[in-house]
């Protein structure tokens, strides 16, 4: 079987037909690694995401999910083949309890399946298993994240597609979630990862790609990406280019 | 006494009330209340789609018409009680779902446009197909139910008929929506988008919603019929859909006990001072609309979340 769990084949899309953000993109993320989506504002990050997760559907070229073509896949198809998503922001549902917020992530599973999975993320995340009858609402923002994460993790996901983790969080939170993610990945889960917090990302996923106006600018492993002196060059307004360059 | 146990020892305390009161009131009182509880059946249903589904609904008193109809109808045909509430709560459910398919393509002002449509082009059939409705001159002497040979003909008989039924009505409702269902109505409405990446069918659960929303208006409809006993299209017209919007909107959308205390507003307080013989409420029953009127903008602007968020609001500033 291919390392080549998803892969992006010339793909067209944006969010209308005179906004095309993703520009023939082609990418791929390999099976159990930490893939890292960096690159300017407006280069495509998240549309991969979005585009991947059935949210948007390519105007051409093919998305892939090892090997067959799901491009025009509805969200709950492509959660049943196993990929799910955590969007940027703030993804509770407020009013409901943290275990009812538990509860929708597995929706799409037969009910009795449900008390099961439910205690195997909270025998991951005890933080959530003391707040599980807590309105979500009152949470701090690392245990929204572990219960966002936990939720997404019910489905048994083989990907987990997610958006900007570290947004809102203190610098202690963003190590826990990075963390916990590395652990996921370790544990056999394909993580594809979009963020800002360039450098802390790096140090915990595997592969970066980083795009630009919508096409792969550069493919390194994070380690070399890390080690790089135009690394903050790169993110502060230089070109991709250069910064591979100087690491050739 | 937990709080959940409290709350259910005062709900009980309630009901036990005002089906003893109910004896010691005047008929025409009775007669209020049971009306009052007639429209909660409809605004409960309104609740559910407004308010946990998040789907503005102009066409409420449409649904409400239709299980009117079918009573009256039905009744006269002589078809039993029992069986007609199921008849008129499922039609309604199917047009629920047959104008919701369509009509909740859109959202929010769109949709309120289209379900006040529906809610014209059904009171005008009502006013013109003279054959089935009786037109401006409506269905009369409609029967009141015996089941199992007790007659629910007598006004207090109707009350606590109708007092059962609500209480039924209002269980069944509650119990749906602390199932799987009526936590995805809430996700829907929180956040359709997130509810979707979830995995949650949006539109699947959005007509659910609608639908049973229109099946409880047609459940009040029914009891509507046999309550006035005589129908005409009137009480059907877009302005009854305003008035329950109005009535889940005060009371506090979203929130079970919500259009309990916006149905009790909206019906039972304006009957309530223009009925007072007492001196100091002579003035209200001149100027009650005017003063109605600018409650509601005054509640709107201070307290968008309803009478019912009051309770949050003091639970808030007391553990703060």
């Amino acid at each position: 079987m291919s390392d080549r769990i998803i892969e992006f084949d010339k793909v067209v899309a944006g969010y209308s037909p005179s906004l095309t953000i993703l520009n023939e993109t082609t990418l791929d993320a390999r099976r159990g690694e930490i893939t890292l989506l960096i690159g300017p504002n407006g280069a495509g990050k998240s549309t991969v995401l979005k585009t991947l997760f059935g949210i948007l559907v390519p105007r051409s070229g093919e998305v892939r999910f090892e090997g067959r073509v799901i491009n025009g896949r509805s969200q709950r198809d492509l959660l049943a083949d196993g990929i799910a998503f955590v969007p940027q922001g703030r993804n509770l549902f407020g009013t409901l309890s943290v275990r009812h917020n538990l509860e929708l992530g597995g929706v799409t599973l037969p009910r009795r399946d449900l008390p099961a999975r439910i205690e195997e993320v909270l025998d991951r995340f005890p933080r959530i298993r003391e707040r599980i009858d807590n309105q979500a609402s009152t949470l701090s923002g690392g245990e929204q994240k572990q219960l966002e994460v936990g939720r997404a993790l019910l489905l048994h996901p083989r990907v987990l597609l997610i958006d900007e983790p570290s947004i809102g969080l203190s610098p202690k939170l963003v190590a826990d979630v990075m963390a916990m993610l590395r652990g996921l990945a370790d544990a056999g889960t394909t993580v594809l990862m979009v963020e800002q917090n360039v450098r802390t990302a790096l140090k915990y996923s595997d592969r970066a790609l980083v795009l630009e106006m919508g096409r792969l600018a550069l493919d390194r492993p994070s380690s070399d990406l890390l080690a790089d002196p135009d690394l903050n060059r790169l993110f502060l307004g230089g070109h991709a280019a250069a910064a591979s360059g100087a690491a050739a | 006494m937990s709080a959940p146990a409290r709350r259910a020892a005062m709900l009980v305390a309630i009901v036990a009330a005002l089906a003893i009161g109910a004896a010691f009131l005047k008929r025409s009182d009775v007669y209020l209340l049971t009306l009052t509880m007639v429209y909660l059946m409809a605004t409960f249903g309104l609740n559910l789609t407004v308010g946990y589904a998040g789907q503005m609904s102009l066409g409420q008193a449409a649904f409400f018409g239709i299980g009117a109809y079918v009573a009256a109808i039905a009744l006269k045909a002589g078809v039993p009680f029992l069986a007609v509430m199921p008849i008129a709560a499922v039609a309604c459910f199917v047009i629920g779902l047959a104008l919701g398919f369509p009509a909740l393509r859109v959202q929010h002002h769109y949709l309120a446009f289209a379900t006040l449509g529906f809610n014209v082009l059904v009171y005008l059939i009502l006013r013109n197909e003279e054959q089935v409705t009786g037109g401006t001159y409506g269905i009369s002497a409609i029967p009141r139910p015996t089941i199992l040979g007790v007659s629910f003909e007598g006004h207090l008989a109707y009350f606590h008929f109708t007092l059962a039924s609500l209480v039924a009505l209002g269980a069944l409702l509650w119990w749906l929506l602390r199932s799987p269902w009526g936590r995805a109505f809430a996700a829907l409405r929180d956040n359709p988008i997130r509810a979707e990446s979830l995995g949650v069918n949006i539109t699947a659960y959005t007509l659910l919603a609608f639908a049973i929303g229109a099946a409880c208006a047609g459940v009040g409809g029914v009891y509507y019929a046999s309550l006035v006993e005589f129908i005409e299209p009137g009480p059907f017209h877009f302005s009854t859909s305003l008035m329950m919007l109005l009535a889940v909107i005060i009371g506090g959308s979203g929130r079970f006990y919500g259009p309990v205390v916006g149905t009790i507003i909206i019906i039972l307080l304006p009957e309530l001072l223009r009925g007072s013989s007492h001196e100091a409420l002579k003035f209200m029953q001149k100027w009650y609309l005017v003063f109605f009127g600018l409650a509601v903008v005054a509640l709107m602007v201070w307290l968008p979340g309803g009478i019912v968020s009051l309770a949050d609001r003091f639970r808030r500033r007391s553990t703060s």
